[in-house]
């Protein structure tokens, strides 16, 4: 199932493994903070590592799914202060 | 300062380290206990012979086999009818899964494990003919709620239940004597792995089939044990075969039991103060530890939980350019990490808990590590880690 859902950018970590995808991810994050931020990536490792980072740096994961093109998994990564969150 | 003996609030010597220093891999295995080589050495000699046969020395080789069967029957609190020694803990859990499975097959065909059990456990259960192999989620402590249990039964045609008592990754207690409480009241048995927890901790007594493996408690490698409570319905999986009760094929390892059985004894007395002991340096390592490595995590139960293991996952970090620099710095520690595994993808158990994979760490103690190593453990790890990072660019996250 691919995912919905508003984000601002998309960061395609696809072909890169682990802890490259959450180092990629981290680093957007430090700069665009207020950005909701599309996580593409095939590591197997990031399904687990995605939401154990997002709740250890109280991101707010939107959603999870397969990438629109069928090739890995999606995650989407919003602020805690996202007004989306309204909406859940 | 003086060492103080926790369980006895009494001065006391710190215990000889059976392990090299800096050796922090016990979950994983053991040196032989030094009681444990006097005796196989001495066993070889003594116990050579058959102990089927009908001679002198067969009878010695008996008795030593009978004895050593005893001691470990009084530890795990069975009869020692009920005790076989297997060649390893994996065979003692591929024999406990298909037994029971081949015993209850008029029952049911779904076997049921937790999400989080030994690979050897979960491999056993996709051997099963015809069975139908099922997982029981975890918390995110990686504990087996009770409920999740009696959930997974459902409507039934469960064949066997089979929960660790404790989890060795993370370290975290399984409720055994809950969940066996619920079994018993379906007439369903429950095999508990007690590889981790035989020799270090409590062991709970709500098993009906009980496995572990000798080397994690300073015993030798190549002895495992497989117990069976009497009336528990077991069939032997293998062809006939009338060693250790028609249990387990082929001819008996007497010194190696005979080694064994010495060594768990010794481990299950040092426990109570060694474990209390140990329990106070891993909460050291619990509590210290995320407050010098930013963005790091300890996993598993912060309580219910065994005395000698702390998992840490460290964000940024690949486990194994950790496990390289910790090596250099003479620790010996294991990781759950997908790059430090063959396949590439991260523990099972990792995954199952919805905890962080990179960077994972698994120290665990052995009997007698001294506060010193530890303490030079966190005065090296948060150095690493940095240096890690900054390797791969991630010093500034």
């Amino acid at each position: 199932m691919t995912i919905d859902g508003h984000y601002d950018l998309v960061l395609d970590e696809r072909g890169s493994l682990c802890p490259m995808p959450i180092i990629a991810l981290a680093r957007q994050t430090k700069e665009t903070p207020d950005a909701t931020i599309l996580l593409l990536s095939d590591d197997p490792a990031a399904v687990s590592d995605v939401p154990a980072w997002c709740a250890m740096r109280s991101r707010v994961l939107l959603a999870t799914g397969e990438a629109a093109d069928g090739h890995g998994h999606a995650f989407l990564v919003a602020p805690t202060s996202d007004p989306e969150l309204d909406l859940l | 300062m003086a060492y103080v003996n926790p369980a006895t609030d009494e001065p006391g010597t710190t215990p000889v380290p059976l392990a090299p220093a800096g050796y922090f891999d016990a979950a994983s295995t053991l040196p032989l206990r030094p009681a444990a080589r006097e005796a196989l050495l001495a066993a070889l000699d003594l116990g050579f012979a058959d102990p089927s046969r009908r001679y002198r020395d067969a009878a010695r080789a008996r008795a030593l086999l009978d004895q050593a069967r005893e001691s470990v029957a009084a530890v795990i609190g069975a009869r020692p009818d009920d005790v076989s020694f297997a060649t390893s803990g994996t065979q003692a859990a591929h024999l406990a899964v298909l037994g029971l499975a081949k015993g209850r097959v008029r029952v049911g065909n779904r076997i049921l494990t937790s999400a989080v059990e030994h690979s050897s456990v979960l491999q056993a259960t996709r051997a099963v003919p015809d069975g139908q192999s099922e997982t029981i989620p975890v918390d995110e402590y990686g504990v087996v709620q009770p409920d999740s249990v009696a959930a997974a039964i459902g409507d039934g045609d469960v064949a066997l239940v089979a929960v660790q008592s404790a989890n060795h990754e993370v370290g975290t207690r399984q409720p055994i004597n809950e969940i066996s409480a619920l079994l018993t009241s379906h007439n369903i048995p429950l095999i508990v792995d007690a590889a981790q927890t035989l020799g270090r901790d409590d062991l709970p007594r709500g098993w009906d089939v009980l496995t572990a493996s000798a080397h994690k408690w300073g015993g030798p490698a190549g002895v495992g044990l497989l117990a069976i409570k009497q009336g528990t319905r077991w069939r032997s999986p293998l062809p006939d075969d009338l060693h250790e009760g028609g249990r387990i094929p082929g001819f008996t390892a007497i010194p190696q039991i005979v080694a064994a059985a010495v060594a768990l004894t010794e481990a299950d007395s040092e426990r109570h103060s060694e474990s209390a002991r140990l329990r106070l340096l891993t909460d050291k390592l619990r509590q210290v530890l995320p407050t010098l490595i930013s963005d790091s995590v300890v996993l598993g139960h912060p309580n219910d939980r065994l005395p000698h293991i702390v998992t840490l996952s460290v964000a940024y970090v690949p486990g194994e350019a950790l496990l390289a620099d910790l090596d250099r710095a003479g620790f010996a520690i294991s990781s759950g990490s997908s790059c430090v595994a063959e396949a590439l993808t991260p523990s099972h158990v990792l995954v199952a808990m919805g905890a962080l994979t990179q960077g994972n760490l698994r120290i665990s103690l052995p009997p007698g590590a001294p506060e010193s190593e530890v303490d030079r453990f966190i005065a090296v790890l948060p150095t690493i880690v940095a240096n890690v990072r900054e390797s791969i660019g991630a010093g500034d996250l």
